[in-house]
């Protein structure tokens, strides 16, 4: 009966410096990033050439440039790249209020939609005939309605019964989906005269301006992050989701009105999410496809999660993606690796970065080092 | 090694731990503690709340791993690493929370985790059940299901657990915190019946009349470090605690002498059904007046949490009234607050405070610092969208101070303190609303000595106030010292309201198993 | 035979069809799920599955044909089938790994496992395709072995003949999965002891149990079972039959862990709660609604899932419901 004494032992950390934490993070992405290239190498590519590929594919030669019309603009590969960027970080904003909740939104692809739809709505139907002012206005204010409202319903069965959120926004967001698909067979919206399933391109007049040649989404995003960050920090509201979020039995306890916090929160949440649909289809696409949202409700989690729920950080991490899915298009032409590699790269990412949580939280002790005086943190 | 208990050579061991040490983090649980248990003897290990007792077993048990220190059973040297380790050892421990399956029967979680034919023969498997306990005079029915069954039906199953799987030495701990004295009693019977049957047998306490009657001896844990080990027989109660907390110290709690003042609370037919259909509480009439301290007793489950719950609004009532009488803007206000939400019952300037049970899931954010979880409470007060955390500062430094609470600082997230420290924010918050209700939920569970003294000397404080505390424990000891009038609960109904100070442990210990037996009404 | 008949059981068999990836992805998760882990990862391992079956499958023909030889149908299934649980279970290791040891966050771990998923498979599928010069594609007589069986005589048997003996073999293997599931679960020891890791571990483990091992082999089991409804998709299903399709799981994934839910954790009741779902997908190609557009009524399965969902909530039933522990790691030294 007589056992060896385990090689290891897990035990919780007191304290770690900020700075441990963020190298750790730094080895975790370096690993992964090194995971990525030990794949592709072993599939017989050139993992340096990939990488360097992606990155000059997604940013080009320089960032900004002079364009052909003696504007200076970010140069047409950064374009593209920051276009991704604010639409992951529009979302990716919307879904941390949700979050921070510990209300799993997942519908954010949904909720871009039906805001998209939305706003497409009016211009569809109203492009032509209102002034540009107004129009941008109203189709502003339709979307976040629309991504509101889509979000708000799965918050009201969560606070009536605590039904499933996880599902039902996930559930949501084929819902959306399909309606796209139906939309696409009507012929209000439609390129008069054709029966193609495909909705009809928005007037100019529709289209957000451009600043520095990308839309100006972009510059809005970045205030967006800065107000999320001080609702958390400074305002009633924000504190009152996190006492929601971290224990709802406290927050009714301090005579918080849950129901409402969740309704008002998950509201919100999808409200952002349905502008970023707005922004995509009035700024970046000109139209409205099944396309719209390409997955970015789903890969704004990852940013939401990768940035720890911090609105600043996320700025950061919606480039560091954005770079990847747009790269990700480059080496499929360069190189011929399909661009589902950036999914399987964004993957890879995140199971590294939740991996290294543990060593954060925890340090390991080996059976040598317990012979010692002091244990060996590792 | 003076530490160490003369190795008696002649008796075989049951268990022998030496210089034991384990630690969390930075918190040394336990530093170089020894133990030693006899064959066939009843050993007591006493302890306060946090001295390390638990963990101590825990590693007995198999459920962590000392990090320095030996383990011998029967004389020889051992590495315990899992529970199940532990089992083939023949120990058996039956923790105070108890570890049962809800969803499973008794006979399915007695025979949980054990090796055997692949397909299980429920009937064959009951069948043992019941004739182990035949042999030790327990009542049980291995069919019923965990959750259907009290808490004493729980205790029966989790010993039978361990005999089944030939525990040879069993540990208990605390198991007397959630009986009734005759449950206490009955117990003590069939512990008795266990060692002339030859078991060696642990058990964890810190109440010194249940030392004195069960043990053979008893070793004393203080702050994780090992005190001694004395004969029952040749100590006495003073001699323990001294050797418990450290230092001599009064075993009285005060019970000031108030006038009592006005009526508070005025409770009457309190009916609560849960979610599931099953009636929690039913007609509960009470009162509670300023100047008093009026005690709730009850087996655990009686409906302590769903009374807490329906006073605070945190819960529906399927029906009653209850009248609370507060001063706003110079008036006296007698209100039905029956019915209300928290933050219905909030918004009216109610100064009802609330101490609940669950401390850092439901009282406090456990991942907030200090100061957010002081504003919890008035965050509303504050106009306009913002939150004002400056003005609370000072505050919470004061309170830090008043309250001696030990922690690295404002910023330090509450669930990094210790248990007392945790309580004593709990509760200075509650203080700090000028509460003229003050409901307390079990407010010195887990607590050492001295945290609890200043715990009742905060709520005597407040009865000198003149405001209505409700104090719900568990232990009848300190019920019966520290309270004015005890409310007996049994079964989500009142059995009684008596005045401790004419009233013995065994009359209200009846009243918690039987309704309607107690005296009715006041007898104070 | 009316065509009202022919329509109707058509249309069964057509359901029973869609709803085995369904009834092996569900069985698989509530297997994970009693072990007290919550892996949204269904939809990315059944992904995992799909392309590495197809793929296996295709480089055993591709290898036996350059060594000469001629390709065993049955070789090349049982090669799928090891390959579409290996890949199910890696997963599904990946993520045992992450939650059981490291302790990470369930639901994140188990999106990014859906992520990461849905990556490898379409970049596998997309690879492959290129190298086989267009797209991946298995040989004939393999995708007759994922066919339906010939029973000869049976299937003539009218209305009976039609209803039972007209499917590929795993749909009887889903049933078999599902009956093995019941007894192991309900009648076992191990399955007992199962049923108390999800429910609370720290009992299970004070009773003896490993913990460790058992959310282990039942996490990754319950992956090799996703990975094999994967393979249904890519091997059986109509839209695929042996050919890659980009994205072909597209949320079957996450029907199944809502049927999870619908089934109360229960293998029986997810046999016949799968069997409703499978209707629901192919409802519209038998019973058009008049005036409803079919893009209307392709939301239906996922209406149905909601109103699933918001019913199983307001009625929760203690025995009924989910596993206490799930979507919590256990840590035995937690304090």
């Amino acid at each position: 009966m007589i056992h060896q004494e385990p090689f290891v032992r897990v035990v919780k950390r007191t304290a770690i410096s900020k700075r441990k934490v963020m190298l750790f993070r730094l080895i975790a992405l370096a690993g992964a990033l090194l995971a990525g290239a030990l794949l592709v190498a072993l599939l017989g590519y050139d993992p340096i050439q990939m990488y360097s590929d992606m990155v000059s594919g997604a940013l080009g030669n320089s960032l900004l440039a002079v364009n052909r019309k003696g504007v200076l603009a970010f140069s047409t590969s950064s374009q593209a790249t920051l276009k991704i960027a604010t639409l992951l970080l529009v979302t990716a904003l919307g879904l941390t209020m949700a979050f921070k909740m510990r209300f799993w939104n997942i519908g954010g692809e949904g909720q871009i939609l039906v805001g998209a739809i939305s706003c497409s709505y009016i211009a569809i139907h109203y492009g032509e005939v209102w002034p540009q002012w107004l129009l941008l206005l109203v189709m502003f204010v339709v979307s976040c309605i629309g991504g509101g409202l889509y979000g708000l319903l799965p918050a009201l069965f969560k606070a009536r019964w605590g039904t499933n959120e996880t599902l039902f926004t996930l559930m949501l967001n084929y819902i959306a989906i399909h309606f796209i698909t139906y939309l696409q067979y009507q012929p209000t919206w439609q390129i008069p005269g054709t029966t193609f399933p495909k909705i009809r391109d928005f007037a100019a007049s529709t289209r957000l301006p451009m600043v520095l040649g990308v839309h100006v989404g972009w510059i809005i995003a970045l205030l967006l992050a800065v107000l999320v960050y001080l609702y958390f920090a400074k305002t009633k509201q924000g504190y009152e989701v996190s006492v929601v979020g971290e224990s709802a039995n406290t927050a009714r306890y301090a005579g918080m009105n849950v129901s409402r916090i969740i309704l008002r929160t998950m509201f919100i949440s999808g409200a952002i999410c349905g502008f970023a649909g707005f922004m995509q289809v009035s700024g970046a696409d000109g139209s409205l496809t099944t396309d719209t949202a390409s997955g970015a409700g789903f890969t704004s989690i990852t940013v939401a999660w990768l940035s720890g729920m911090n609105p600043l950080l996320m700025i950061i991490y919606s480039i560091f993606i954005a770079i990847l899915a747009r790269g990700a298009g480059r080496i499929q032409t360069t190189m011929g690796i399909p661009k589902s590699a950036a999914d399987m790269l964004i993957g890879i990412i995140l199971f590294f970065m939740l991996g290294v949580e543990f060593f954060i939280n925890y340090r390991l002790i080996f059976r040598a080092g317990r012979r010692g005086e002091e244990a060996k943190a590792v | 090694m003076e530490n160490n208990p003369s190795p008696a050579r002649a008796v075989q061991n049951a268990v022998e731990m030496r210089n034991i040490t384990k630690t969390f983090g930075s918190v040394v649980a336990n530093d170089k503690v020894c133990l030693m248990l006899r064959q066939g003897e009843i050993l007591a290990l006493l302890g306060e709340n946090g001295s390390g007792k638990t963990t101590l077993m825990n590693m007995l048990s198999g459920i962590y791993l000392q990090d320095s220190g030996e383990i011998l059973i029967c004389n020889k040297p051992v590495t315990i690493r899992s529970p199940k380790d532990a089992y083939a050892l023949g120990i058996g421990m039956i923790h105070q929370h108890f570890k049962l399956v809800d969803v499973l029967t008794a006979g399915e979680n007695i025979v949980l985790g054990l090796q055997g034919k692949r397909t299980l023969n429920r009937r064959e498997i009951n069948q043992k059940v019941r004739q182990i306990a035949q042999k030790y005079g327990f009542e049980i029915d291995p069919t019923k299901k965990v959750y259907n069954m009290a808490v004493s039906e729980k205790q029966t199953v989790e010993i039978i657990k361990a005999l089944y799987r030939g525990a040879e030495t069993l540990i208990l701990d605390e198991p007397t915190a959630v009986l009734t004295p005759q449950e206490t009693t009955k117990l003590f019977d069939v512990l008795r019946m266990m060692k002339a049957h030859g078991k060696s047998i642990i058990i964890i306490t810190h109440k010194l009349n249940e030392v004195m009657e069960i043990s053979d001896r008893v070793a004393i844990l203080r702050k994780g470090e090992y005190i001694a080990t004395v004969e029952t027989a040749a100590t006495t109660q003073q001699d323990l605690t001294e050797m418990m907390v450290g230092r001599r110290v009064k075993l009285e709690i005060d019970r000031p002498a108030c006038a009592r003042g006005e009526r508070k609370l005025h409770v009457t037919d309190l009916t609560c059904v849960s979610r599931e259909g099953v009636t929690k509480l039913s007609g509960v009439n009470f009162d509670a007046f300023g100047g008093e301290i009026l005690g709730v007793a009850g087996v655990a489950g009686s409906g302590q949490k769903e009374l807490c719950e329906a006073i605070t609004g945190l819960r529906q009532l399927a029906g009653g009234s209850i009248l609370y009488r507060y001063q706003k803007d110079a008036m006296t206000i007698e209100e039905n607050i029956a019915g209300m939400r928290a933050d219905q019952i909030a918004h009216r300037g109610v100064s009802l405070a609330f101490v609940p049970e669950d401390r850092l899931g439901m009282g406090l954010v456990a991942n907030m610092n200090i100061v957010d979880n002081v504003i919890l409470r008035s965050y509303q007060e504050n106009r306009g969208i913002l939150i004002n955390r400056k003005k609370y500062r000072p505050i919470c430094e004061k309170m830090i101070k008043d309250l001696d609470i030990v922690t690295p600082g404002l910023t330090t997230p509450v669930r990094r303190l210790s248990g007392g420290n945790v309580q004593k924010v709990l509760l200075g918050r509650e203080i700090l609303s000028l509460p003229q209700v003050l409901l307390c939920a079990y407010p010195v569970r887990g607590l050492d000595i001295v945290s609890s003294y200043r715990i009742y000397s905060l709520l005597n404080a407040e009865k000198e106030k003149g405001n209505a505390v409700i104090f719900i424990g568990e232990d009848l000891d300190v019920l019966m010292d520290l309270c004015d009038r005890v409310m007996v609960l049994c079964g989500g109904q009142v059995s009684g309201i008596v005045d401790p100070r004419t009233c013995t442990k065994e009359e209200i210990g009846l009243m918690m198993t039987r309704v309607g037996d107690g005296r009715e009404g006041e007898r104070a | 035979m009316s065509s009202e008949w022919t329509i109707f059981l058509n249309f069964i068999n057509m359901a029973v069809l869609a709803s085995t990836p369904l009834l092996l992805a569900t069985l698989g998760e509530i297997l994970t799920e009693k072990s007290g882990n919550l892996n949204l990862g269904v939809e990315g391992m059944m992904f995992m599955g799909a392309i590495a079956s197809l793929g296996a499958a295709y480089y055993y023909e591709k290898a036996v044909l350059g060594l000469g030889g001629t390709p065993s149908p049955v070789m090349a299934t049982l090669v799928a089938v090891a390959a579409a649980a290996a890949a199910g279970g890696l997963g599904a290791l990946i993520y045992a790994f992450l939650v059981v040891t490291l302790r990470a966050n369930q639901n994140v771990t188990g999106l990014t496992l859906t992520i990461f998923g849905t990556g490898f498979a379409n970049f596998f599928g997309e690879l492959i395709g290129k190298q086989a010069g267009g797209f991946v594609q298995v040989s004939a007589p393999t995708k007759a072995m994922f066919g339906i069986i010939n029973f000869g005589a049976l299937s003539d048997i009218p209305v009976l003949g039609s209803l039972l003996f007209r499917y590929n073999w795993m749909v009887y293997f889903g049933l078999v999965v599902m009956l093995a599931m019941a007894f192991f679960l309900n009648r076992s020891r191990s399955g007992l002891n199962l049923r108390a890791v999800g429910e609370n571990p720290a009992t299970a483990d004070a009773a003896g149990v490993n913990v460790t091992r058992y959310k282990y082999v039942a996490t990754i089991t319950g992956g090799a079972l996703c990975g094999l409804g994967g393979m249904f998709i890519s091997m059986s299903s109509t839209a695929c039959a042996g050919v890659w399709v980009h994205n072909s799981v597209n949320g079957y994934g996450w029907l199944a862990v809502a049927l999870v839910i619908f089934a109360t954790w229960n293998p029986s009741r997810a046999w016949l709660c799968g069997l409703v779902f499978g209707g629901l997908l192919v409802v519209r190609n038998y019973y058009p609604i008049p005036g409803l557009p079919m893009q209307i009524y392709a939301m239906f399965p996922y209406i149905a899932t909601i109103l699933v969902l918001v019913f199983a909530s307001i009625r929760q039933i203690k025995e009924h419901a989910q596993p206490a522990s799930c979507g919590m790691n256990y840590f035995r030294e937690e304090r």
